[in-house]
């Protein structure tokens, strides 16, 4: 692969790792969320804080954590507090601008499941469940999303409830006295989505290069629709694309992944 | 005061069938060593109370060792599924398991108020959401002076907490160090404790907040070098990151999984016997 080609998931880490300004606080998820925001720390955003839910405050990872306490995490750290402390005192005490979080499910509201695929008590797929996500979502300024765009993620009705985006729609979040905005934004590997005033139905705002309106339709499982203002997302540049990979070569040598 | 002994003493002594037993340890210092005591002695109708279970609580939970698990996150970090915790789950295989379900900030704050001795914890938390509608343990409380309403979980209380550190003293005073997750709690909050450690030195010589537990808190203290594999003990060894990525083939399938527990952990006498069982097999370090 040539520099000037790109695959569909390094654009959505790419778009993703944008929206992390430098010296934003930010509460990581593991997992894409965690390789977005390493992405940032790596070249535009030299001072984002990264906080991960195992203890560590403002860690700089050379290679991407497998889990969510790696000890690159804990040894790049400016401080490891413990678990309770990272859910009282940082998040719940008002200190995380952004949290950014994966998802197995999502819908129109940008309401999250992480739980059960089909009934609770029988279900036909048991997810890893809420883990940090319900407080994250609840107490940090605003919540990025990042996740694959399909019919079985993106779906009309999600099963369970995990983590809320914007409920029923409108102000039901304010009505219920939640303080963080929500997802602001939700970045996948077809294209940019956020809320639309007034409704908080998520819109698309902008859509990666070389990718069809027919595409993103068909990979939502509600009938999607599309801002007024459309724009295209600008494509990975070298230092992005040289930047994710040496990152991502590192972790793959580093983890002995032989998959 | 601390009994310095052996892990099987320490199981045998202070862990029964149908109790109620915390293993914490957030990716770091997870006590797999004693996890698998556990299924070697053939515990039974265990509650386990983890906030990440992992591997270890897939063994126990596939071994038929659980009635119920207290969790907030049950996966195999940054591979997928617990296979074995989605068969008791989904088809109630091997036998059917009660789950009591919460978040991350739920459990740790329920590990403070056990730890301060109070009946409940209190928390902005579990809004707007499905949790509190299959966990009837998920509460509310009014604040007394401002009329907010906030949520409410028991305390946990467990009858045994166990945690793996790095080193303890000829007291029996721990030294943990690293990412320390809910580690202290678990032992404050339980009615015993084992703490398994990689080795027992002269002078522990902690460095300034540090987190020392002291003799008088803990019941048993035994040593286990590598106790923490496949998860890693900061300072003495790296996550086994291979091992997680085997594990997932192994228990995905039943008597695969079967036959690895009972070569690897039934078979073997104590810790150090499975890591010697498991290495060298090729097969990413979880042997075959």
């Amino acid at each position: 692969m040539s520099e000037a080609d790109f695959t569909t998931d390094e654009m959505m880490t790419v778009a993703a790792a944008r929206m992390l300004g430098n010296g934003t606080v930010c509460f990581v998820g593991i997992g894409l969320p965690s390789q977005a925001a390493n992405l940032a720390r790596l070249t535009h955003a030299p001072e984002v804080v990264l906080i991960y839910e195992s203890g560590p405050i403002g860690a700089k990872p050379d290679i991407l954590p497998l889990s969510i306490g790696d000890g690159i995490l804990a040894e790049s750290a400016d401080t490891v507090v413990p678990t309770h402390e990272i859910f009282r005192y940082w998040l719940q005490g008002g200190h995380i601008d952004v949290g950014f979080l994966g998802a197995a499910q999502i819908d129109r509201f940008a309401n999250i499941n992480t739980t059960v695929i089909g009934s609770y008590h029988r279900p036909k797929v048991r997810l890893p469940g809420a883990g940090g996500a319900p407080e994250i979502a609840d107490q940090a300024g605003e919540v990025f999303v990042i996740m694959h765009q399909g019919r079985r993620s993106f779906v009309d009705k999600i099963d369970f409830l995990t983590t809320a985006g914007y409920l029923d729609g409108g102000d039901a979040r304010e009505k219920l006295g939640i303080k963080g905005k929500g997802p602001t934004r939700v970045i996948t590997d077809l294209c940019i989505l956020a809320p639309e005033a007034g409704s908080r139905e998520l819109v698309v705002t902008s859509i990666h290069p070389g990718v069809s309106r027919e595409k993103i339709r068909a990979a939502t499982g509600w009938d999607l629709r599309f801002a007024n203002e459309m724009i295209e997302t600008a494509q990975p540049t070298q230092t992005e694309l040289g930047a994710l990979r040496g990152f991502l070569a590192r972790t793959a040598r580093a983890h002995g992944d032989n998959r | 005061m601390a009994d310095i002994c052996s892990l099987r003493d320490a199981v045998a002594a202070h862990v029964h069938d149908g109790d109620t037993v915390t293993l914490e340890g957030f990716t770091h210092l997870i006590p797999h060593g004693a996890g698998h005591e556990l299924i070697r002695q053939r515990l039974r109708d265990l509650t386990l109370i983890r906030m990440t279970p992992d591997l270890i609580f897939d063994q126990l939970i596939g071994m038929g060792c659980a009635a119920k698990v207290v969790f907030a996150w049950g996966g195999n970090p940054g591979v997928g599924s617990l296979h074995r915790l989605r068969d008791a789950v989904e088809n109630h295989w091997p036998q059917p398991l009660e789950i009591e379900e919460h978040s991350h900030a739920g459990m740790a704050c329920a590990f403070v108020a056990g730890a301060s001795n109070l009946p409940f914890a209190v928390l902005r938390g579990y809004k707007a959401n499905d949790l509190a509608k299959y966990n009837d343990r998920i509460r509310t409380v009014t604040c007394p002076f401002t009329g907010e309403e906030l949520a409410a979980v028991p305390a946990i209380r467990p009858d045994v907490g166990i945690i793996h550190a790095q080193r303890a003293d000829r007291q029996g005073n721990v030294l943990i160090h690293g990412i320390v997750g809910v580690q202290k709690e678990a032992v404050l909050s339980a009615e015993r404790s084992i703490v398994t450690v990689e080795e027992i030195v002269e002078e522990l010589d902690p460095p300034a907040n540090s987190c020392v537990l002291p003799h008088w808190v803990v019941d048993a203290v035994a040593v286990v070098p590598g106790g923490a594999h496949p998860s890693y003990a900061l300072g003495y060894y790296e996550r086994d990151n291979p091992f997680y990525i085997a594990w997932d083939a192994i228990a995905k399938d039943r008597e695969v999984f079967t036959r690895w527990i009972e070569r690897h952990v039934l078979g073997t006498r104590d810790f150090s016997e499975f890591r010697a069982s498991i290495d060298g097999a090729g097969t990413g370090g979880a042997g075959p």
